[in-house]
C-alpha cells in the first residue's frame, strides 16, 4: 500500500508540471472571437473583372458538378481567372462553413447553408452594393427572397442580399410512367384527394406507392411539408421559416398535414423500411422500378433522364381543390461571398454572369438541372422534348408565375432539421409519436433554438 | 473536443524513462553530471513525446473544461453560462436517453464479447499451435484490423431490409422476423450492438488465449488428478488466471462501448428516432452541427467521467492483490 502510495504520489508530481504546461497553452479568457469590425456595405465596389490574374478559391458541394462547369467556362470566357475548388459533401460543409470562414484562408465563393448565424458572426459579404452596380432589381423580387437577412442576422425574408443561386431548384412529384399506366393513372392528380386515390390504387395493385427515403435526414418531410403548404396559408409557413416573430409550427394546417402522413404510413404508402432507407437507397429503388412516386427536387432530372429515359414524369403537388394554386419548396443553391474574400469583386462578376451569360445559363439548366434565375427577361434555355428535366423546368417557370415558392422547413433553423424534423418523423412513421407531439416537439425545439 | 475521452486510457503510462548516467569521462562536465542524476537527461529525452502529449491530450482536455462553462456557437462571443450546461446534461431527458443508450451497448461491447471470447479462447485453447492455429487466430482478429467504418457498412447491407440475413430467415421459413433490423425502433439499438460484439470477439479471444497460453500446465495436471471435469477445470483454473486479461478485456470494450462513434454514425445515424443515438454522436453533432460548444463540452467532460467510473473499479478489481 505503501509504495503504490509513493508511486502515485512521484506520478502526480510528475504529472504537475505537464497539467501546467497544458495549462499554459491556454488562454485563460473566454474562447470566441473578440467582436471584429463588421464589413461595411457602403464599401465602394468595381464591376470591371481586369486583366490581372486572379484566382478564385471556391469552396463547392461533392455531387454538384454545376459549380466546376461554371467555373471551366467562366475561366474560357475570362481566361485571367482561375478557380481553385475545394469539394465537401454539403453535409460537411454545413459544419465546416463558419470555421472555414473566419479562418485566414477564407474562400471566395462558399456553398452556404443557411446563412442566419453566418450573417450574425459577421462572416457573409453583404451583396446590397452589388445588387445595385449590377442591377439584380430587374431579377424577380420573390426570386432572391430568401438570400435576405435583416440586420445583425435576425429575420430572413427581408433586409440586405447576402447570397446567389448557382441554379433555382424546384420541388415536387417525380413518377414512374410504366408504373403509372398499370395502376389506371392517365394524367397527374388535380387534387390532393386524387392523388390519394392513386396511392391507395397503387397499394390494392401491389406497387410501392411512394418511394421514399427516412434514414439520416427525414425524406418524409418532403410530403409533409407538400401538404402543410396547400393546407393553409403558405405565408404562415413562410413566416416560421424566416423566424418573422410569433410565427408558429402549431398550426391547424401543421397538424392536419402530420395526421395525413400518420394515415399514409399506417396504409403502408411509404416503403415498411423507410426508416433505413438513405437518400441514395430510394433513388437506386426508384431507378429499378420500385416506387410509383418520389418525392424529391429538380436536380436528380438529369440522373433520372440518364437511368430511366421517358420513363419518368413530373409533376407539381397539388392542392386541395381542383385549379387551386400550386406552392412547391423551392431553394436557390445558395451561393455567398466570405467576409474575408480576398476578390470579391471577381466573385460578384462570376455570380452577376452565371444569372446572364447565355452559356452559363444554358450550363445551368444542362448540368445543374433547374432554372438559372436570373432578369425575368431573359427566356429559360430549353431542354430537350421528352425528358423529366423539361418538365421540371416548366414546373418551375409555372411556379414563378404562381409565386408559389416556398423554403424548406428543414432549413427554419440552423439544428431544426437534425434535432427535430428527423428524429420525430422517424418515430411518427414507426407509430411511436403522435401528430399533436409531433407538432409540439418541432415547434418546443424551435423556441429553444431561437432563445439561445 | 474529441480528445477529451479519447485521452481518458491515455494517462495511465508512465512517461518518464530510466534518467541515463553520462559515462564518458570529462573533468569539466561535474555540473553536467549532477544535472543528469537531477534527472535533467531523462527530460530532455521524453520532452518531445511531453510536448505532443500536452498540445494534442492535455491542451484539448483542458479547453473542453473551459467550454463546458461557456455558451458558444463556436465563432460568436463566448457568455458565461456556469454550470448551466452540466445541469442541461443531467435533466434534459433526450441527453439521459441518450447516455443510458451508451451503458445498454456496455452489455453487448463487452459483457458479450467477453463471455463468448472465454468460450471460443477455451475451444481453440489446444489447436493454437501450428498452421491451423495461426489460420484460427487470424480469422478471429480479421475483425479487429478492418476499419470500423467498413465493418459499418458492410453490416447495414447484411441487415438491411433484402440483404443476407433476412434472405436466410426467409429462406428457412422465418420470414415473419425479418425486418428493417437498423431501422426498426425495437432492434435498432440491439443490432447496432451485435456489430460491435463481433467488432470486439476476436480482440477479446486473442487475449483470452494468449493468456491461457501462459497457464501452467502443471496446474491443470493437478486439476485432472483431483478429478476435475473441463468445466470445473474452467472454473477453478482457467478463469482465475485469467483475471488480469479479462481486466484489459473489459477495460477496452466499455471505452469502445460509451466512446462509440463510427459503427454508429454509419449504420444508424442514431436513428430511428433517438433509439441508438450515443454521447460521442450527440456530442459531434450538438458541437458541429447545432454549434452548441459549451454544452458538446459539458457533455464530452461528463462522458469522461463516466468512462473513467466504469473501468478505474475494474481495475481496481483486477490488478489488486497481484501486485
Amino acid at each position: 500500500m505503501a509504495t503504490s502510495l509513493t508511486k502515485f504520489s512521484r506520478r502526480a508530481a510528475l504529472l504537475a508540471p505537464v497539467l501546467a504546461l497544458g495549462l499554459a497553452a491556454t488562454a485563460c479568457s473566454a474562447p470566441g472571437a473578440d467582436e471584429s469590425p463588421t464589413t461595411g456595405s457602403d464599401a465602394a465596389v468595381s464591376t470591371d473583372l481586369g486583366t490581372d490574374p486572379i484566382t478564385l478559391e471556391m469552396y463547392a458541394e461533392t455531387g454538384f458538378p454545376l459549380a466546376k462547369a461554371l467555373a471551366d467556362e467562366f475561366t474560357k470566357q475570362h481566361p485571367n481567372v482561375t478557380f481553385n475548388i475545394r469539394e465537401d459533401q454539403f453535409t460537411v460543409i454545413v459544419e465546416n462553413a463558419p470555421r472555414v470562414m473566419a479562418s485566414d484562408n477564407s474562400p471566395d465563393i462558399i456553398r452556404l447553408p443557411t446563412m442566419v448565424d453566418l450573417v450574425k458572426d459577421d462572416l457573409l459579404k453583404n451583396l446590397d452594393p452589388y445588387f445595385t452596380a449590377y442591377g439584380w432589381d430587374k431579377f424577380p423580387a420573390s426570386q432572391l427572397v430568401q438570400l435576405r437577412v435583416g440586420e445583425g442576422g435576425t429575420t430572413r425574408g427581408t433586409g440586405s442580399l447576402w447570397g446567389m443561386g448557382l441554379g433555382y431548384s424546384v420541388t415536387g412529384v417525380f413518377y414512374n410512367k410504366k408504373l403509372a399506366e398499370q395502376v389506371g393513372m392517365t394524367q397527374p392528380p388535380a387534387t390532393i384527394a386524387e392523388f390519394e386515390q392513386l396511392l391507395a390504387k397503387a397499394k390494392t395493385a401491389g406497387v410501392q406507392p411512394i418511394m421514399q427515403f427516412n434514414k439520416n435526414t427525414a425524406g418524409i418531410n418532403f410530403p409533409h411539408q407538400a401538404l402543410q403548404n396547400q393546407f393553409g396559408d403558405p405565408a404562415q409557413v413562410a413566416d416560421w421559416i424566416f423566424q418573422k416573430p410569433g410565427a408558429t409550427f402549431d398550426t391547424p394546417a401543421a397538424l392536419k398535414a402530420t395526421q395525413t402522413i400518420q394515415k399514409w404510413a399506417q396504409a403502408g404508402y411509404f416503403p415498411k423500411d423507410a426508416n433505413a432507407l438513405d437518400y441514395a437507397s430510394m433513388v437506386g429503388e426508384f431507378q429499378k422500378n420500385n416506387g410509383l412516386f418520389m418525392f424529391n427536387g429538380d436536380w436528380e432530372s438529369a440522373n433520372l433522364d440518364k437511368t430511366m429515359p421517358g420513363n419518368v414524369g413530373f409533376f407539381l403537388f397539388p392542392s386541395e381543390s381542383a385549379g387551386g394554386k400550386h406552392v412547391a419548396m423551392s431553394a436557390p443553391n445558395t451561393f455567398g461571398i466570405g467576409a474575408k474574400a480576398k476578390n470579391p469583386d471577381a466573385a460578384a462578376f462570376f455570380l452577376n454572369w452565371a444569372h446572364t451569360n447565355p452559356t452559363a445559363r444554358e450550363i445551368a439548366v444542362k448540368i445543374g438541372g433547374s432554372s438559372p434565375g436570373g432578369p425575368s427577361d431573359l427566356a429559360v434555355p430549353a431542354a430537350a422534348p421528352n425528358t423529366v428535366l423539361a418538365e421540371t423546368l416548366k414546373a418551375s417557370q409555372q411556379l414563378g408565375e404562381e409565386n408559389g415558392a416556398v423554403d424548406f422547413t428543414a432549413n427554419a433553423t440552423g439544428g431544426i432539421f437534425a434535432a427535430a424534423i428527423t428524429p420525430e418523423m422517424q418515430k411518427l412513421i414507426a407509430g411511436q409519436q403522435t401528430p399533436e407531439g409531433y407538432v409540439k416537439a418541432v415547434q418546443a425545439e424551435y423556441a429553444k433554438e431561437l432563445s439561445r | 473536443m474529441t480528445s477529451a475521452f479519447g485521452s481518458a486510457p491515455a494517462g495511465r503510462g508512465d512517461p518518464v524513462a530510466t534518467p541515463a548516467r553520462p559515462t564518458r569521462p570529462s573533468a569539466a562536465r561535474a555540473h553536467r553530471k549532477r544535472w543528469a542524476r537531477a534527472g535533467g537527461t531523462g527530460w530532455l529525452f521524453v520532452l518531445p513525446a511531453v510536448v505532443m502529449y500536452a498540445a494534442f491530450v492535455l491542451r484539448p482536455l483542458v479547453l473542453t473544461i473551459q467550454y463546458s462553462f461557456y455558451n458558444w456557437n463556436g465563432i460568436g462571443v463566448a457568455r458565461w453560462a456556469g454550470l448551466d450546461n452540466y445541469l442541461t446534461v443531467f435533466t434534459d431527458s433526450d441527453l439521459l436517453k441518450i447516455i443510458g443508450n451508451a451503458l445498454v451497448l456496455i452489455v453487448f461491447f463487452s459483457f458479450v464479447p467477453v463471455a463468448l471470447g472465454l468460450l471460443v479462447a477455451s475451444l481453440v485453447r489446444r489447436i493454437t499451435t501450428g498452421a491451423f492455429g495461426t489460420v484460427v487466430r487470424t480469422v478471429l482478429f480479421l475483425p479487429q484490423v478492418i476499419p470500423l467504418v467498413a465493418a459499418g457498412i458492410a453490416w447495414s447491407w447484411l441487415l438491411s431490409t433484402n440483404g443476407l440475413i433476412n434472405q436466410v430467415l426467409r429462406a428457412v421459413g422465418l420470414g415473419g422476423v425479418a425486418r428493417a433490423w437498423l431501422g426498426d425502433f425495437d432492434t435498432a439499438l440491439p443490432a447496432v450492438g451485435v456489430i460491435g460484439a463481433w467488432v470486439l470477439l476476436g480482440l477479446c479471444t486473442i487475449l483470452l488465449v494468449t493468456g491461457m497460453s501462459k497457464i501452467d500446465p502443471a496446474l491443470y495436471e493437478a486439476a485432472r488428478l483431483d478429478g476435475a471435469g473441463p468445466i470445473r477445470e474452467f472454473f477453478a483454473v482457467t478463469l482465475p488466471s485469467l483475471r488480469q486479461e479479462i481486466g484489459v478485456c473489459l477495460t477496452v470494450t466499455i471505452i469502445a462501448a460509451l466512446a462509440s462513434f463510427d459503427i454508429v454514425y454509419i449504420s444508424t445515424s442514431g436513428g430511428p428516432g433517438l433509439q441508438t443515438t450515443v454521447p460521442g454522436l450527440e456530442i459531434y453533432r450538438l458541437a458541429f452541427s447545432q454549434r452548441q460548444v459549451g454544452l458538446a463540452s459539458a457533455l464530452a467532460v461528463v462522458l469522461m467521467l463516466l468512462v473513467l467510473l466504469c473501468v478505474l473499479p475494474i481495475q481496481r478489481l483486477t490488478r489488486g492483490d497481484k501486485s
